[in-house]
């Protein structure tokens, strides 16, 4: 079986601000919070009120379609409040922090020894099963279905991502005994894509390691099982990030649920890029304080890179699922004259409309405008060339708009998740909200089978 | 600059919504993205975008039909005094004569087209759509020259609206726009489009070449002469009778739509679309390689007639085939949207244009129809496509549940 595989399309995005290799802590905050809005189709039910004192490990609320999986607090204190929206709607929880943090012991003496059943209620209970997601819909995996597969990206290609290598030069303890949890909680085979043979993941035991070559996505996981093992209607896939694999290993090492993670503190706007241990749900404030440049425009922090994260405030806090934090201009300030005749020689494009491609080496300014205003399809064979899957993306993307379960079943909904469509959104000439549609779409897929 | 956009700003307000001038918000619109490019940022996904947009897009394309238009305004102005005996008038005097017959015809198109694009928007609350830009340039490059004004403005607002804007605007017709307002006057007024009295301007133009037509003047265009032609093998010859070589076919100094008749321009132009990728590669090639195919069957087995007899290079210089090939039948949202479909696509529109050609003497032409025909065929070719896509997919399926059944 061949254990390399190139993927030929896709695109590299050059953006400036890459983490250099070194680690520091940071303080960690005074205030936490938790939004439950990340847990994507999870309808919160909440087990504490303001003013409950909590320790890192407690359960905040649980799931309201699946009673005893837990959502935990990431460090121990008080709530301060619950914040509810609209009906009611649960917002965010926050938590006034320890400065030492006090974790919930769990029983987990002798992993080695647990059965299938105790492992999976552990995780549940201590809310480490939130980070085991699957394929389809791309949301948070049902206790109740056993995988076909497990997949791990051993490596992140999006722009300005963490390099696992360093990442987890230190944690490669924690992995395997997660990988061996894992491999308890099911028998199929777990993959993890790498980038090189070289990669740090090689020596993993219990695993099958593939090499993927090729500019980004060749390290989405999507793309990973796409091209070893794809996914068919009825059958599931897990997928899990190799820092949440090592958070797992962890509690069943130390019977405490420690969520400190390393992150990259990237982008244009960061006067160091570097990386950081800490805890999700910190403010960036403190992550980012004294360390931005002294500019006057207005700056988008997003948690995640700078395709698929999510844009919060200055004054946000860390979801769970990023592994880095991402700093851009703005841009709302900037007009530019003329820009459908301009060179524009500071602007990237993907197309052969600007003299970017003959520019190679140029640097880019880069700011979240959408830079053109939403059109109907026209281009053709644009998504194409940055969508290495064997699914026809025009085809399925206008089914979804349409809402055709049968049809989104036949042409490959299952196989995909929202960040997969990413580069097609960054290419697409009609600026058309594709992770938006793929998400509704997946939605109304999954609320139609269950 | 600065002070440019502040006054923008300033009467912004007027077109929003509670504003003074809230109707005209989509003409506004259209006015501000065309000074500014928009300053609004993603709310959600990708937190950055390509610089691309489809008013560049656009622009490119009409980029690529100048040179196409520049040689045939100067193609006018040569017919013109070439026809009237004074050949040693100069190429400026030409140009200039050109220039002025064209132009109106260019005014026209774009000025109906595009009112009827803003009231478009207007109804409809969007955007004002960047697609006529395109469609306003192909139009005046696809009639002849004599076509009179009112026609223009009759067969654009006709294509417009009824073979656009009813389908919701750009990105949703099904036949190429410009073709329509073609194939509109081709069939509402048969005496302007065809025949041999209307390629060649004989008239003034705005006073300017005044004269008679000499002696043995014949204003038929090479395809005309084939199709026309009693003898099995015909010359293609100019308005003397002088024969046509391949060369000169290729550079276009011949009777013809405005913008159809020079290969080396139109090759500028397909240079330009596959350059920036605005065309696809493989729609352009294929219609030509169906083109040379066809020509080739029929040299070898057709009929007995002058148009089954003419060379297949000849096909492929002569008329409206190269022009239709490079800018009307790689229009993306009218052609195959699927990578294989584009093959087919493209292939079956250059045979079917020289099977026209050759098979149906009521037409000399046959890209116009061919290109038509194709869009309508173009959603079965991807049905066909996307349905082996999920049969593979189905098959998939199987496989795996029988393995497990074996297991």
């Amino acid at each position: 079986m061949a254990n390399s595989i190139v993927v030929k399309k896709g695109l590299n995005i050059k953006i400036d601000g890459k983490a250099f290799e070194n680690v520091s802590k940071v303080k960690p905050s005074s205030v936490f919070e938790v939004y439950p809005d990340v847990f994507h189709g999870v309808i919160p039910k909440m087990l504490v009120k303001g003013g409950e004192s909590i320790q890192a490990g407690s359960p905040l609320f649980y799931n309201k379609n699946f009673e005893g999986m837990n959502f935990v607090s990431p460090v121990s204190g008080k709530v301060r409040e619950v914040v509810r929206g609209e009906r009611r709607k649960v917002m965010s929880i926050v938590i006034d922090a320890d400065s030492e943090i006090d974790y919930l012991k769990f029983d987990v003496k002798n992993a080695d020894k647990l059965d299938k059943d105790t492992i999976k209620n552990l995780l549940l209970q201590s809310g480490l099963w939130v980070y085991i997601k699957q394929r389809p819909y791309d949301v948070i995996a049902d206790p109740m279905l056993s995988p076909k597969a497990v997949f791990i990206s051993g490596f992140d290609s999006s722009p300005l991502a963490p390099d696992y290598e360093f990442v987890m030069k230190n944690q490669m303890k924690d992995f395997q005994a997660g990988i061996n949890i894992i491999s308890k909680l099911t028998s199929s085979k777990i993959h993890i894509g790498i980038p090189s043979e070289d990669s740090i993941f090689k020596g993993v035991s219990g695993v099958q390691t593939t090499v993927f070559k090729g500019p980004h996505p060749a390290g989405n996981v999507g793309v990973h099982i796409n091209k070893i093992d794809p996914i068919n209607k009825g059958e599931t896939v897990w997928t899990i990030n190799p820092q949440d694999v090592a958070i797992i290993g962890r509690f069943f090492e130390k019977g405490v649920v420690d969520l400190t993670k390393i992150i990259a503190l990237t982008g244009p706007e960061v006067e160091k890029p570097h990386y950081f241990e800490t805890v999700s749900g910190n403010n960036i404030a403190d992550i980012v304080k004294g360390n931005l440049k002294n500019v006057s425009y207005p700056l988008r922090y997003i948690s995640g890179n700078v395709l698929t994260g999510l844009k919060i405030s200055e004054k946000g806090y860390l979801t769970p699922y990023a592994s880095q934090v991402t700093v851009i201009d703005e841009g709302s300030q900037t007009h530019e004259m003329f820009g459908w005749a301009m060179p524009r020689l500071n602007k990237f494009s993907a197309s052969n409309l600007f003299f970017t491609k003959l520019l190679p080496r140029k640097k880019f300014k880069w700011d979240a405008r959408m830079l053109g205003g939403p059109r109907s399809i026209i281009m053709s064979g644009e998504w194409e060339r940055v969508f290495p899957f064997d699914i026809l993306p025009e085809q399925l993307i206008k089914t979804m708009m349409a809402g055709n379960i049968e049809r989104m079943e036949n042409l490959g909904a299952y196989e995909i998740a929202p960040e997969d469509f990413a580069l097609c959104e960054f290419v697409d000439t009609s600026k058309l909200p594709l992770q938006d549609i793929v998400r509704k779409a997946l939605d109304e897929l999954r609320s139609e089978m269950i | 600059m600065n002070n440019f956009r502040k006054l923008v700003d300033k009467i912004k307000p007027n077109f929003l919504p509670g504003g003074k001038f809230e109707k005209l918000h989509s003409t506004f619109d259209a006015i501000e993205t065309f000074l500014f490019v928009p300053n609004t940022t993603s709310k959600s996904g990708t937190h950055i975008h390509d610089a691309v947009d489809s008013k560049r897009t656009m622009i490119v394309v009409v980029i690529a039909l100048i040179p196409a238009l520049l040689f045939g305004m100067y193609n006018v102005g040569f017919q013109h005094y070439n026809a009237i005996g004074q050949p040693e008038i100069g190429f400026w005097s030409m140009f200039w004569y050109g220039f002025l017959a064209v132009l109106p015809i260019v005014i026209v198109s774009y000025v109906v087209g595009l009112s009827i694009e803003f009231a478009g928007g207007q109804i409809r609350k969007e955007e004002v759509q960047e697609g006529f830009l395109v469609t306003g340039m192909l139009i005046p490059l696809i009639v002849p020259v004599d076509t009179p004004l009112w026609m223009i403005a009759v067969a654009t607002a006709f294509s417009v609206i009824f073979a656009k804007e009813v389908f919701g605007g750009t990105g949703m017709n099904i036949f190429n726009v410009a073709l329509v307002a073609r194939a509109f006057l081709f069939f509402a007024y048969p005496q302007s489009m065809s025949g041999d009295k209307v390629w060649i301007r004989t008239g003034e133009t705005f006073g300017l070449g005044g004269g008679s037509v000499v002696d043995g003047f014949s204003g038929a265009t090479p395809l005309g002469q084939v199709s026309t032609a009693t003898t099995a093998n015909v010359d293609v010859v100019n308005m003397f009778g002088e024969q046509y070589s391949l060369m000169d076919t290729i550079i276009g100094l011949m009777p013809g739509s405005i913008g159809e008749t020079s290969i080396i321009a139109i090759g500028i132009g397909a240079l330009i679309l596959l350059i920036t990728k605005v065309a696809n590669w493989k729609v352009m090639l294929s219609v030509f390689a169906g083109g040379i195919f066809a020509g080739l069957i029929f040299n070898q087995f057709g009929p007995e007639t002058a148009s089954a007899n003419l060379p297949w290079f000849m096909h492929i210089t002569l008329g409206g085939f190269a022009f239709g090939a490079v800018f009307m039948a790689t229009d993306p949202v009218t052609s195959s949207r699927t990578e294989t479909g584009k093959w087919i696509y493209g292939f079956l529109i250059g045979v079917l244009a020289i099977v026209i050609r050759v098979l149906n003497p009521g037409y000399a032409e046959g890209m116009m129809l061919a290109i038509l025909l194709m869009n309508i065929f173009a959603p079965l070719i991807d049905f066909y496509v996307v349905d082996a896509n999920i049969k593979k997919r189905l098959k998939r399926v199987k496989v795996t549940t029988s393995e497990r059944v074996n297991k």
